[in-house]
């Protein structure tokens, strides 16, 4: 087995670990008890595991640990400070766009993201659907979702 | 009251923050690893199996194969036991087979200390298969010199009834009679969490699994009878679940998971299907071909509606000849006027297992009736909708039919609500005249559906209340919230019974067959409705003896008391608060001369089966050279009876019509018809609709009170997935005078049909 030694944050704790060079960024968190990041499909076509890397929203199981080096990771459990739910989580609660819940915390990740990016802008309800189409979601039709993310983007 | 307003779901708020622990996020040391060894053919006998190689890796534990299990054959469709030997499902499985049956079937499984060498040592499996001939399709199941795929042959069943009159003298009051073949694909469920289940062994005789699955209950008396074990030596823990949709309404892993613990001293031994085994090596929906004839007078009524279906089971029974049934009970209950006549066959093939899936057969079926039915109106001249609203149930009518109880029947009122909302007659105006390649269609279909399984299987349910300390009440019941929402339903319901709020109230979500109260599980649309006696009775006995002890406290008489907001007030003075229901929780529990804990717990059987009903209204534009579909307005109205959570009622609608739409235009499993290789099990390949794929979607409800609920609620969990194929069906012939009678109607499909009518 090869290892390599990496430096991360993951929700503001810095971590320094040996990681073997084939364990996906998505093994790394849910070893660590960051389970909010689940696996749907684990070759990228579910989005069930989307956390943000410095910011961008990536499939974690597509993207190797050691990549995440340097990096500064984002899941949806360190969303929620001091027992107080960020905008868009508030947004997925109020909307009504959480079922199952197995899709949410990768899509709160998504709409994190995509609210941070365009803050203060208008856009469509095509444009806001263009920017969650990596999530699936079987529960929900999407619609309470593009509602939630509607909402955030105003806050 | 509670009921009625979108209070915070009682799960949401750990989903959102990720707190909410699911099968796999649980783990134990030393935990091992399964993985299965499929077979890469669909039909055939292993002549010989060849561990060697398997055995000699680092790290594995074991290699059972067929020749290692019990042989004792189960069933594995998740329905409540039958007393009745006749109704006792199909048991055609082994936990491992040698005559494979389906490209995927299992014929042996690998134990290791880490999934990465388990799938290895699964690969390492050398199995030597003589092929038998292959039936893939209905055709050639059917055939006279099929291949026997199972003992007794291809055919599981063969049914037929008659209601509301005789079909022969109800053909002779027919002024026109029609008819038509109807096909629908295999839908996969998709759900986002796939199955996963592992077992241990907490003593010599005592397993504990710890499973998605959709019922507990049962997963634990299927599982004794795979292994042979006592039920009660058999723990059930379901945690949180990532959707089912009726593929884990099924027991696929817990049996397997169970057998290798008890194999293996107790060790902790998970499977954790990836997701292409997930799609295509649980449960599918049967792929259907529907043949309808109905007959109709000059003034549009319907006389009759004939409906006949071959069911494609696939290689082992699961639900097998329930789903077309189920369906065929149900759908009496739109045109209750009309006499209906339903005959149905159930077949083995060597494809996937098909199961229970989201309206359990409905969709299939209502893509023939409503199909068929829009050309009986087309045909004598009348609009869509006024033909509907004709013939359709009218309060009485089910009572007048079954003879036996009164229910809510709102379908006029969805009807009317749906054509306002979509603008019917305007749009039916406009489109009246249009040429040109891009063209614009109305479409609209109904559907009826139950509320639960009863008279077919027995209705129970249980719910058990305890005063806490603090004053606020736990529940426990036996339904099993799956994501639909059926925990904060049953609280809504227990806080109005009892006068307590609903902040109070804490849902046991997990379920725990060692300790929860019995229920077979979530199936059917059947929770809230058949859970609300046992709620209502339990909160009832609860408020009862909160009182009794309260007079004990006080100097009022139970008579002078009651519950309100979370108070002990006087009954004719509700504001007069008599005592705090915290106080009195810590008498009850700590005084030393009087009370107790205080608790309820009712089992409830519910013998009657409201019917609900709703229609999709639909507009879309066609590009006739493109062969391509598109969505403007989408409408479901549902007549579910009151409506008690109205946001996650809402959520249940859109969740099923995206679903619908789906199977309407591109949703499909494709398996070769000469070797039965799946093509496309994968999320790439079998595409379910994404956010772009789905337009806005509408939802609405009709204000009825269903007499037979506590709190007047109907089904809705599975209706919403329905009508939508045969209102995009209906509406694509609306567009270009061209009847696309199959489902998925893909790019594909249309141009092939659009050819044949000279469109293109």
């Amino acid at each position: 087995m090869q290892t390599r030694n990496i430096n991360l944050t993951i929700n503001g704790k810095k971590y320094e670990l040996v990681v073997d060079v084939r364990q996906s960024l998505l093994e790394l968190l849910r070893e660590r008890g960051y389970t909010s990041v689940k696996q749907g499909c684990g070759v990228g076509e579910c989005g069930a595991c989307t956390v943000l890397v410095d910011n961008v929203a990536v499939d974690s199981c597509l993207y190797l640990a050691v990549w995440a080096d340097n990096t500064t990771i984002r899941t949806a459990e360190g969303e929620c400070r001091d027992g107080k739910l960020s905008p868009v989580q508030e947004a997925y609660m109020e909307a009504g766009a959480v079922q199952c819940g197995f899709c949410t915390p990768g899509l709160i990740m998504a709409t994190t993201a995509f609210v941070e990016e365009n803050k203060g802008k208008t856009l469509s309800r095509q444009e806001m659907k263009k920017a969650h189409a990596g999530n699936l979601c079987r529960c929900t039709g999407y619609q309470t979702i593009i509602n939630a993310a509607e909402e955030a983007l105003k806050k | 009251m509670a009921i009625g307003k979108s209070h915070r779901r009682k799960d949401v708020r750990a989903k959102v923050t990720g707190k909410t622990r699911y099968t796999d996020d649980y783990s134990m040391p030393g935990m091992l690893e399964a993985r299965y060894v499929r077979s890469p053919i669909a039909h055939g006998l292993v002549k010989n199996i060849d561990t060697t190689a398997a055995l000699a890796l680092p790290g594995v534990e074991a290699v059972f194969t067929f020749a290692d299990v019990p042989k004792n054959v189960f069933p594995t469709a998740g329905h409540p036991y039958s007393l009745d030997p006749d109704h006792q499902d199909v048991a055609d499985r082994l936990l491992l087979t040698d005559h494979v049956r389906y490209h995927g079937d299992e014929v042996a499984i690998v134990v290791a200390r880490d999934r990465l060498t388990a799938g290895k040592a699964a690969k390492a499996v050398v199995v030597d298969y003589e092929e038998l001939p292959i039936c893939v399709t209905s055709a050639a199941a059917l055939a006279p010199d099929a291949p026997a795929i199972h003992a007794g042959g291809n055919i599981l069943k063969s049914t037929s009834f008659e209601i509301g009159g005789s079909l022969a003298e109800a053909e002779t009051r027919a002024d026109l009679t029609l008819q038509g073949t109807f096909r629908t694909p295999i839908v996969l469920h998709c759900h986002l969490e796939n199955h996963t289940a592992y077992a241990y062994m907490d003593d010599n005789d005592h397993l504990v699994i710890v499973s998605s699955t959709q019922i507990p209950h049962i997963c634990r008396r299927i599982v004794g009878q795979a292994l042979g074990m006592e039920w009660s030596r058999i723990r059930v823990i379901k945690p949180y679940i990532g959707g089912g949709f009726g593929a884990k309404q099924d027991v696929v892993l817990e049996p397997m998971v169970a057998f290798l613990s008890t194999k293996l001293g107790g060790a902790p031994v998970k499977i954790e299907m990836d997701r292409e085994e997930c799609l295509v090596a649980t449960r599918t929906r049967h792929s259907q071909t529907v043949t309808a004839r109905a007959g109709v007078t000059k003034d549009a009524s319907i006389t009759f509606i004939d409906l006949d279906v071959i069911s494609n089971t696939g290689a082992y029974a699961s639900h097998g000849h329930s789903i077309p049934m189920a369906a065929g009970s149900k759908c009496c209950h739109l045109y209750p006027r009309a006499v209906t006549k339903f005959s149905a066959i159930s077949h083995y093939a060597n494809i996937p297992a098909a199961g229970a899936m989201r309206a359990y057969g409905s969709p299939q079926l209502f893509f023939g009736m409503e199909s068929l039915l829009e050309e009986a109106a087309r045909s004598i001249g009348m609009d869509s909708v006024e033909f509907r609203l004709k013939n359709c149930a009218r309060p009485g009518d089910i009572k007048a039919k079954t003879g036996e109880y009164e229910h809510a029947v709102g379908i006029k009122e969805c009807l009317e609500k749906g054509s306002a909302a979509i603008d019917w007659e305007a749009k039916k105006k406009r489109y009246a005249t249009q040429t040109g390649n891009i063209r614009s269609g109305l479409g609209v279909a109904c559907f009826s559906y139950g509320s639960g399984t009863y008279p077919a299987c027995v209705e129970i349910a249980g719910c058990r209340l305890v005063l806490n300390q603090d004053g606020s009440v736990h529940m426990q019941v036996g339904a099993t919230e799956i994501g639909q929402g059926s925990d904060t339903a049953l609280a809504q319901m227990a806080t109005d019974t009892l006068g307590l709020s609903y902040d109070r109230i804490h849902v046991v979500s997990e379920q725990d067959t060692d300790v929860t109260p019995f229920d077979p599980g979530a199936y059917a649309s059947r929770q809230t409705y058949v859970a609300a006696p046992a709620v209502h009775a339990a909160a009832d006995k609860l408020k009862r003896k909160i009182l009794t002890h309260a007079a004990l406290m006080t100097d009022e008489s139970v008579e002078n008391l009651n519950l309100a907001n979370g108070n002990i007030v006087l009954q004719d003075q509700p504001e007069k608060v008599v005592l705090d229901l915290r106080d009195l929780a810590l008498d009850s529990y700590y005084h030393k001369d009087r009370g107790g804990q205080l608790t309820a717990e009712v089992s409830s059987k519910t013998r009657t089966n409201a019917p609900s009903y709703g229609c999709t209204f639909v507009d879309l534009e066609v590009d006739i050279e493109m062969c391509s579909v598109t969505i403007k307005n989408i409408i479901n109205v549902h007549d579910a009876g009151r409506i008690i959570h109205p946001l996650s009622a809402t959520g249940q609608v859109h969740g099923g019509m995206a679903m619908g739409i789906g199977m309407a235009l591109f949703e499909e499993l494709m398996i070769d018809s000469e070797t039965g290789w799946i093509y496309n099990g994968n999320l790439l390949d079998y595409k379910i609709p994404t956010c772009v794929d789905i337009p806005d979607l509408e939802s609405e409800f009709v204000d009825t009170f269903d007499p037979t609920s506590p709190y007047g609620n109907k089904s809705l969990g599975e209706p919403p997935i329905i009508s939508q194929g045969p209102s995009i069906r209906n509406a694509i012939w609306d567009a270009t005078g061209v009847k696309i009678n199959e489902m998925p109607m893909t790019p594909k499909v249309l141009f092939t049909h659009f050819r044949a009518a000279g469109l293109l």
